[in-house]
C-alpha cells in the first residue's frame, strides 16, 4: 500500500484533470454551446463569445458563472445570451457586485445582506451614479477615495452592461428578424426617396420619415460599439473588416446591403425571444458552417481559446498546489516518506497542468509567456515551482517541496485575482508588441523574481524552523543558507541580465538605455539587493542568519519592485497600472518585517538554539 | 599609515555594501518621490546629484541631507578599482569576479558620460514639410534672426541659463544691446489684470496679454511656458522693450538703422544638415478598441552635401540611426493625422552598456556555473 499510495494520487489528479477537457453537457435546449464558440472581436482581439461573456461577468461581479434568485447556477454564456435577448430576464439576475456600503446607499440599496445585485434594483437611481461618477473624474487619481474608485468601477460595469444588452436588439423589440426586414425594407425605399428629392424628382417624403424613425428605433444598438459580431463580407478582409451589429445597420445606409450574419444573429435573437430552441439550434448550426468555410483559421483559433478556457487549467492546478502543500505539511508531523513522495507527485502534476496551460495560452495568443501583469503572476509561480521541485529532488527534505507548492499555490491566487481586470489577453499596445524582447527582456526579469522568492521563502523556512521546532543543527543550516546563496546568485544573474534587456529595448525604442523611471528602478533595487547580499556575505558581515534575513526582505523588495511600482502610476511603463492590492502588498512586506523582528530575538527564544547557544547572532 | 588605512578602506567590501546600501536607498527614495515631483525633477534631485538637499524649515537654505547618485557612484567606482587592485593576486583566479567588476565600471563611466553628454530633442514632422530641425522639449532661447538679406537669415540666440541672469548682453553682430527686464521660467496667461501686481504685459495689436509667474513643470508631458520681458538698448538709449513668450505665436519685427530683425523666444533648436521630410505617416488602432497597435512614419532623407535623397521607415523599436543621432517613433498629434512627433537622442556614449553588460552577465554567469557545479556536488556526494 505504501508503495502504491502515490501512483493512486497521481492517477486520481491526471484523470480528474483530463475529465475537464471534455465536451461541456448541455444544460440548456439551446445550444449555448455552440453560441459560445461563435467567433467575436472585443477589444481588438478575436474571441470565442464564451471568453466575452466570462470576462465581462468577472468584471461585474468577480465570478465566471451568476446564482439565479432561485439558488441556480447560470453559466456566463446562459446569462449573455439572457442580457442580448431576453434582458427582461437578465435585468433580475444579481450580477453587480457592490461592497462598499456607502455606495450602496447612494443607490438606495440595503446596506447589509448579500453583496449582488440586480440591474432592476438599482435602475432608478443610475443618474444620482452617473453623477457622481462624473464628479470623481474630475478629482486627480492619486486623491481618490475608496468611495470615489467604487463609484467608477460601479458606473463602468453598468456602462458595460449597457453596453452587451444592447448589442443585437433596442429596448421592447419584440421580434427583432421581422424588425431587421423591416429596416431593410425602409432603407431601400427612404434611400431611394432621399436621392430623388436630392434631383428635386418627385418622391414620397413618407418613406425619408419612416427610415428616420427606424433609425432613431435603433439608436441604442448603433451605439453600443463593444463586441465586434458580424466579420466582413470578403475573408481577405481580416480582422479590421469586423463590425458591431449598429455600425452593420447604419452601414446599411451607404449601400443598402445588410449582411447576412445580421440576419442570423436576428434570427437567433427572435428564437431565443419566442423560445423556440429548434430555430435557434438551426439557424446557429448554417451559420457556423457557413464560418467554418470562410473563415477557417479564426474559427479554429477561436476553438482553442474556448477549450482553454473551459478546461481553466491554472484553477485545476491551484486546487493540486493546494492537496500537495497540505500533504507535504502533514509529511512533517509523521509519515514522512509516503507523504512526501506522494506530496512530490502530485505538485508535479500540478507543475505539468500549470506548463500546459501556460504552453496552451501561448499557442492561443502567438506570443510568449509573459505579456501582462496576470500572465507574470501565471510564471512567476510557475519559475518557483520549477526551482523549489529541482531543490526537492536534491535535498528531498520536504523544503523544496513546501516552498514550490505554497509559491505556486499563491502566484495563482494572485493571478486569479489580477483576472478580475478583464480579459487577460488583451492586445498588446504597439511599444511592446515585440515577441523579442518579450521573450528575452520579460522572461529573465521574471525568473529572477521567481528566484528572489524562492530564496525569501528558504529564509522563512529557516526561521520557522528555528524557532518553532528542534530540528535546526548545524547540518540544517549549512543546507538551508547554501540553498538561499545558490538561489540568489541564480536571482542576481537573472535578474542583471533582465534589467540589461530592458535597459537595451528602452534603448531601441525610446532612445534612452536608462531613464529612472519606477518600474526600472524596482528592477534595480531587486538587483542592488543581491548585490548587497552577496557582498555582505562575502565581507563576513553576515552569517546564515543575516543572510536569511536579508533573504526575507528580499520578498518584500521584489514584491515592491513587481507590484508596488505599477501602484504609483507615473512613467512610461504605467500601462501595468493597478487600483488596489496596495493593501495586499503592505500586509506582505509587514509580515516580511514582522519574521526578520522575530529571527532577530535572541538563541533563547528559538526551539532550535535554546540548549546550543553556540550559534552567532548574525 | 594613515594612507594605508584609507586605502584598504577605500577598497574593502564593507564600503561596498554601504554603497549599494545607499544605492538602494537613493533609488527607493526618489522613485516615491517621482508621484509628487515627476520622473524628471526626481532624476535631478535624486539621481544626477551630488547631494540630496532638503530645506531647513522656515529658511530658504538647502542643506545636504543624503549622498546622491553621482557621489555614491563615483565612490562605488573608486572602490571597485581599489578593491580589484588589492585583490589582483587572489582574484586572477577567478575570471568572472574581473568580468563582472569591470564591466560595471564601464556602466558606471558610461552613464556618466551619457548624463553629461547626451542631448536629446524632439523633431514634429508633418506630412510633405521638409525639417531641418529637431526641439528641446525643456529649454528655450531667445532668438534674433536677422532678415535683412531675405535668402541668408542670421540667428543669433541666448540661451535660457543666461537669460535667467536677467542681465544685458552685447553681441558684435547685432546694432543694439539686449536686456532681460525680466524673466519667468514658467507662465501663465491672465485675464484679469488687477489680480495681482506681479505680471509681464504684453501689448499687442489687438489686445493686451498678462501673464503671471507659475511653479515650474516637472510632469513629463507637460512644458514650462517661459515667458521674458525684454529692453533693446541702443548707442542713444532705449529703443523699445517687447515681451518675448512661448505663449505668442508671433515674432517681434523691428528695424534698426536700415536692418531687419524678428524676435522671438522658441524651443532650443538643433540644426542639422540634413532634413527630415514625412511622406506617410500610418497611425493603426486594434479594431474596436483604443489600443494602439502601430506607429510608423515614411521618412525622406535629404542631404544635400551627400546628395543623398532616400526613403526609410521609423516606427516602434526600430528606430533611425543617422549622422550620430538616433530618431524614434515617438508620438503623434491628436487633433492632426498629418503630424509624426520623433524623439532624437544624441548620444556618444550609447554602446558602452552594451559592451559593459555583455562583459557583467558573462562574469556572472561564469560566477555562478562555477559554483552551481560546487553546491549540486556537494550534495550530491
Amino acid at each position: 500500500m505504501k508503495e502504491v499510495i502515490h501512483w493512486i494520487a497521481v492517477g486520481l489528479a491526471t484523470a480528474w484533470v483530463l475529465m475537464g477537457l471534455r465536451q461541456p453537457a448541455a444544460r440548456s435546449t439551446f445550444d449555448l454551446e455552440g453560441f459560445g464558440r461563435l467567433p467575436v472581436i472585443v477589444n481588438g482581439r478575436l474571441q470565442p463569445m464564451d471568453s466575452v461573456a466570462r470576462n465581462a461577468l468577472l468584471m461585474l461581479r468577480g465570478k465566471q458563472t451568476v446564482i439565479s434568485e432561485d439558488r441556480k447556477r447560470i453559466s456566463a454564456i446562459e446569462w449573455f445570451v439572457n442580457l442580448a435577448m431576453a434582458p427582461e430576464q437578465a435585468d433580475r439576475m444579481p450580477v453587480f457586485r457592490i461592497d462598499h456600503p456607502e455606495v450602496r446607499s447612494l443607490l438606495n440599496l440595503p446596506t447589509d445582506g448579500p453583496n449582488y445585485f440586480a440591474f432592476h434594483e438599482m435602475s432608478n437611481r443610475l443618474d444620482d451614479l452617473q453623477r457622481q461618477a462624473e464628479n470623481v473624474q474630475g478629482i486627480e487619481p492619486k486623491d481618490r477615495t475608496a468611495f470615489d474608485r467604487a463609484v467608477l468601477k460601479l458606473q463602468s460595469a453598468v456602462v458595460l452592461y449597457d453596453r452587451l444588452k444592447y448589442t443585437f436588439q433596442p429596448d421592447n423589440s419584440t421580434n427583432l428578424l421581422e424588425e431587421l426586414k423591416q429596416y431593410q425594407r425602409s432603407v431601400v425605399e427612404g434611400i431611394g426617396a432621399w436621392r430623388a428629392r436630392q434631383r428635386n424628382a418627385p418622391h414620397d417624403e413618407q418613406q425619408i420619415e419612416r427610415l428616420r424613425d427606424k433609425l432613431k428605433y435603433f439608436e441604442n444598438v448603433a451605439a453600443s460599439d463593444y463586441v465586434l459580431v458580424i466579420p466582413p463580407q470578403n475573408p481577405e478582409a481580416g480582422l479590421d473588416g469586423w463590425q458591431t451589429f449598429g455600425a452593420a445597420l447604419i452601414g446599411a445606409l451607404g449601400n443598402t446591403n445588410i449582411p447576412s450574419a445580421a440576419f442570423t444573429y436576428a434570427a437567433l435573437v427572435t428564437a431565443r425571444k419566442t423560445d423556440r430552441p429548434d430555430d435557434f439550434n438551426n439557424a446557429l448550426r448554417e451559420y457556423r458552417g457557413w464560418l467554418a468555410n470562410l473563415f477557417p483559421g479564426q474559427v479554429a483559433r477561436v476553438n482553442r481559446e474556448f477549450i482553454y478556457r473551459h478546461w481553466q487549467p491554472f484553477l485545476k492546478s491551484m486546487v493540486l498546489y493546494a492537496c500537495a502543500l497540505v500533504l507535504g505539511l502533514l509529511s512533517w508531523l509523521g509519515w514522512f516518506k509516503p507523504l512526501n513522495r506522494t506530496a512530490f507527485w502530485l505538485a508535479t502534476v500540478a507543475f505539468a497542468v500549470h506548463s500546459a496551460g501556460i504552453v496552451f495560452r501561448m499557442i492561443i495568443e502567438g506570443r510568449p509567456p509573459v505579456t501582462n501583469l496576470y500572465s507574470s503572476a501565471v510564471f512567476v509561480g510557475w519559475g518557483a515551482a520549477a526551482l523549489g521541485l529541482v531543490l526537492e529532488r536534491i535535498q528531498k527534505d520536504g523544503v523544496g517541496l513546501a516552498l514550490s507548492t505554497t509559491i505556486g499555490l499563491v502566484t495563482l491566487i494572485i493571478a486569479h485575482n489580477l483576472a478580475l481586470g478583464g480579459d487577460t489577453m488583451e492586445a498588446l499596445r504597439a511599444v511592446l508588441d515585440s515577441n523579442f524582447w518579450l521573450a528575452t527582456h520579460v522572461i529573465t526579469i521574471t525568473l529572477g523574481y521567481s528566484a528572489m522568492f524562492v530564496a525569501g521563502f528558504i529564509g522563512v523556512v529557516y526561521v520557522a524552523r528555528g524557532f518553532l521546532t528542534r530540528s535546526l543543527n548545524s547540518d540544517a543550516r549549512a543546507r538551508l543558507s547554501n540553498m538561499a546563496y545558490g538561489t540568489i546568485c541564480f536571482a542576481t544573474l537573472f535578474s542583471f541580465l533582465g534589467t540589461v534587456l530592458g535597459g537595451v529595448w528602452a534603448d531601441q525604442s525610446w532612445g534612452r538605455f536608462w531613464g529612472w523611471d519606477p518600474k526600472e528602478n524596482g528592477a534595480l533595487l531587486v538587483v542592488l539587493w543581491c548585490a548587497i547580499i552577496l557582498h555582505a556575505r562575502a565581507a563576513g558581515m553576515v552569517r546564515d542568519r543575516g543572510l536569511m534575513n536579508l533573504a526575507i526582505f528580499g520578498n518584500a523588495v521584489t514584491a515592491f519592485s513587481w507590484f508596488g511600482v505599477n501602484m504609483l502610476g507615473v512613467g512610461l511603463h504605467a500601462y501595468g497600472f493597478m487600483d488596489s492590492a496596495s493593501f495586499w502588498l503592505a500586509v506582505f512586506v509587514a509580515v516580511q518585517v514582522a519574521l526578520i523582528g522575530l529571527s532577530l530575538l535572541p538563541n533563547r527564544y528559538w526551539a532550535s538554539f535554546r540548549d546550543g547557544g553556540s550559534i552567532a547572532a548574525r | 599609515m594613515q594612507t594605508r588605512r584609507i586605502v584598504q578602506l577605500l577598497g574593502s567590501l564593507r564600503l561596498t555594501v554601504v554603497c549599494l546600501a545607499c544605492a538602494a536607498i537613493i533609488v527607493f527614495w526618489g522613485t516615491m518621490a517621482q508621484v509628487e515631483i515627476g520622473v524628471y525633477a526626481a532624476q535631478q534631485k535624486f539621481f544626477r546629484s551630488w547631494f540630496i538637499t532638503a530645506a531647513l524649515p522656515g529658511t530658504g537654505l538647502r542643506l545636504p541631507v543624503f549622498p546622491g547618485g553621482y557621489l555614491v557612484g563615483g565612490i562605488t567606482a573608486l572602490n571597485i578599482v581599489f578593491a580589484l587592485i588589492q585583490r589582483h593576486k587572489t582574484a586572477r583566479q577567478s575570471l568572472g569576479l574581473w568580468l563582472s567588476h569591470g564591466g560595471l565600471l564601464l556602466l558606471l563611466i558610461g552613464q556618466f558620460s551619457t548624463d553629461m553628454f547626451a542631448v536629446e530633442s524632439v523633431m514634429r514632422l508633418v506630412e510633405g514639410q521638409p525639417q531641418w530641425y529637431s526641439e528641446d522639449q525643456r529649454h528655450v532661447e531667445l532668438a534674433i534672426v536677422e532678415t535683412t538679406q531675405p535668402d541668408d537669415n542670421v540667428v543669433t540666440a541666448i540661451p535660457q541659463a543666461l537669460l535667467a541672469r536677467q542681465s544685458e548682453f552685447a553681441v558684435p553682430e547685432l546694432p543694439f544691446r539686449v536686456k532681460v527686464r525680466r524673466f519667468m521660467a514658467n507662465s501663465v496667461p491672465v485675464e484679469n489684470a488687477d489680480a495681482s501686481a506681479d505680471l509681464i504685459t504684453n501689448h499687442g495689436a489687438s489686445r493686451q496679454t498678462n501673464f503671471r509667474e507659475a511653479p515650474r513643470q516637472y510632469s513629463s508631458d507637460r512644458r514650462d511656458m517661459p515667458t521674458a520681458e525684454i529692453e533693446l538698448l541702443g548707442p542713444q538709449g532705449s529703443i523699445g522693450t517687447c515681451v518675448a513668450s512661448l505663449w505668442l505665436a508671433k515674432t517681434h519685427a523691428l528695424s534698426v538703422s536700415n536692418r531687419t530683425f524678428e524676435l522671438a523666444l522658441r524651443p532650443v533648436r538643433y540644426y542639422k544638415p540634413f532634413a527630415l521630410e514625412l511622406t506617410r505617416f500610418k497611425h493603426e488602432k486594434y479594431p474596436g478598441s483604443a489600443i494602439p497597435r502601430n506607429f510608423e512614419s515614411e521618412v525622406r532623407i535629404i542631404n544635400p552635401e551627400k546628395g543623398e535623397n532616400r526613403n526609410v521607415r521609423i516606427r516602434m523599436n526600430n528606430p533611425l540611426r543617422y549622422y550620430g543621432e538616433t530618431y524614434y517613433q515617438s508620438g503623434y498629434d491628436e487633433r492632426d493625422p498629418r503630424v509624426s512627433i520623433l524623439q532624437v537622442v544624441r548620444n556618444p556614449a550609447w554602446i558602452t552598456p552594451y559592451i559593459s553588460c555583455a562583459l557583467i552577465c558573462l562574469g556572472l554567469a561564469h560566477r555562478f556555473t562555477s559554483h552551481l557545479i560546487t553546491f549540486t556536488k556537494g550534495f550530491r556526494k
